[in-house]
């Protein structure tokens, strides 16, 4: 193979800008860092109530279960396609010019799709640990005169986040992976500022090496919060409650 | 005395299945009832009616002048005042024992921390955990966790306590460090309305026993009377079950 490596091509200007093709390709990650910090808020902002709607019976129940299924079973480039090509034509008009006209209009619309894709995975996640959680315990903070609000504030949501820090992790961790969708509605994030810097320089192996360390940085940092959010919240106390549980006596 | 927990003729279904049939009985002030019957004869599904954990389909409860069925009623601040004790303990296995026993303190009855702490203390005290105060769940044997859950039940300063098998998950010889706590209680005047099969506990505290069988109350005698002289056969042929097995 005849490949001229030069890694020194990051510190050349880039036609696209900016000062160096450095420069572009951590502007890239920034922009990439955005998007997942703001889908996952929407996915947890979303999806956590939408989890405890998820168990409820009746209407809201079956629409939160619908969701779910409609969110989970179109492809992500599908979805993204729709907010951003078809979504905007529904809106008001004066929204509509706004969207179309904002230079951030594609960030934003697909920070909602990817935020709004994520919420019906972690609607999931957060029913089936819920689930997970022995009736009793729900009876319990009945019977001491929990209201239903006041319970899954206290009892069933800080224990189903312990069971969901390990699921919640790869969760995060997708997320990111999926913010390089983002590049076909004509979003700079990471993915797309590699292949625009392999595009221009043609030091196609410089170009993607960079954006995988970045890639595998960005993702350290996730499971070094989420590690120490393990810790923080006494996780182990947690866990050997549930093998003492397993292993008693019980009918 | 006006009844304290007062049933008519509660009957509950679970789909097609009729767990409940026509219940009435009623439970008076420093009273102490035990409610015995086969496994699957709707013990337990009949002490949850009563703080209203489950709906009943006909018939009236009330409880402290309270009627459960209306739909004025505040079952929350209802239940804040009727103790519960679970067969599998159900302590809040992420909080500590001091603030299993606050929780409700300060969130239902809106007890300062300090207030809702000493009160704490006082009742682990009595079940003689005060050393546990800050062990969480898994850190404790059955037994004490059931003694954590019984002061659980009494911080919320109850008229009355409901036990649901306090004794059947727990290791033999934890038995009696359960049923020490539950008869010093019943010897203090505490109404208790206790789902057990502990004959001894039944014999040495209890005022009424009430046996149910396939859903309905087939009896319901003092004490003495239930164990000497049962009246139908089905509680004859239940208790020679039970005694037979607790001698062996
Ligand atoms: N949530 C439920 N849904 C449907 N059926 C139920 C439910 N809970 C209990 N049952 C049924 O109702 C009947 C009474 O149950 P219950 O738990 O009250 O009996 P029990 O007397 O407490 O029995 P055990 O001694 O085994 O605890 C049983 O046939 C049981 O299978
Ligand atoms: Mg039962």
């Amino acid at each position: 193979m005849n490949y001229y490596w030069n890694w020194s091509i990051f510190f050349d200007p880039a036609p696209d800008g900016s000062a160096t093709y450095l420069q572009m390709i951590l502007a890239g990650a920034a922009t990439t860092c955005i998007i997942a910090v703001f889908s996952a808020a929407i996915a947890i902002a979303v999806g956590v109530p939408m989890g405890i709607a998820a168990r409820q019976s009746g209407m809201v129940g079956s629409a939160a279960r619908a969701y779910v299924e409609l969110f989970r079973n179109i492809p992500l480039l599908a979805q993204m396609f729709l907010w951003y090509f078809v979504l905007p034509e529904l809106l008001p008009r004066d929204l509509q010019i706004l969207v179309k006209q904002s230079p951030d209009g594609p960030l934003v619309l697909g920070t909602l799709s990817l935020g709004f894709y994520s919420a019906a995975r972690i609607c999931e996640q957060v029913r089936a640990a819920l689930n997970a959680i022995r009736a009793g315990q729900w009876q319990a903070a009945r019977a001491l005169g929990l209201r239903p609000v006041q319970t899954y504030r206290y009892v069933l949501l800080p224990r189903a986040f312990r069971l969901l820090i390990p699921t919640m992790t790869s969760e995060f961790i997708s997320i990111v992976k999926n913010s390089a969708v983002i590049l076909t509605i004509g979003v700079m994030e990471l993915t797309a500022s590699a292949r625009a810097m392999q595009e221009y320089s043609f030091q196609i192996f410089e170009s993607f090496i960079a954006a995988t360390l970045l890639y595998l940085m960005i993702n350290f940092v996730i499971v070094a919060i989420m590690s120490a959010a393990e810790v923080l919240s006494g996780t182990e106390a947690d866990r050997s409650a549930t093998r003492t549980h397993r292993g008693g006596k019980h009918g | 005395m006006a009844a304290l927990i007062d049933m008519k003729l509660v009957s509950k279904w679970y789909g097609d299945l009729h767990v409940l049939k026509e219940c009435t009985a009623s439970v008076t002030k420093g009273e102490v009832v035990v409610i015995c019957g086969p496994s699957g004869s709707g013990k337990s599904t009949l002490i949850k009616c009563l703080n209203g954990l489950e709906q009943i389909q006909k018939g009236t409860i009330i409880v402290d002048g309270i009627d459960l069925g209306s739909p004025k009623t505040d079952l929350p601040a209802l239940r804040s005042r009727i103790g519960m004790v679970f067969q599998h303990f159900e302590l809040f296995p992420h909080l500590d024992v001091l603030a299993n026993l606050t929780l409700a303190q300060t969130k239902v009855l809106r007890r300062a921390k300090a207030e809702a702490e000493e009160r704490a203390m006082t009742l682990l005290k009595r079940v003689g955990l005060e050393a546990k105060a800050r062990s969480y769940p898994a850190q404790l044997s059955g037994g004490q966790q059931q003694r954590v859950a019984i002061a659980r039940a009494l911080a919320m300063d109850p008229v009355a306590v409901l036990f649901d098998e306090p004794t059947s998950a727990l290791d033999p010889e934890m038995i009696s460090e359960v049923l020490d706590v539950m008869v010093a209680l019943a010897r203090e005047g505490t109404t208790m309305v206790a789902v057990t099969h502990e004959m001894g506990f039944a014999r040495q505290v209890a005022d009424r026993v009430i046996f149910m069988d396939g859903g309905e109350i087939v009896e319901d005698a003092p004490s003495g009377g239930f164990f000497e002289q049962p009246q139908s056969e089905r509680a004859r042929a239940f208790l020679s079950k039970i005694l037979a097995h607790t001698a062996g």
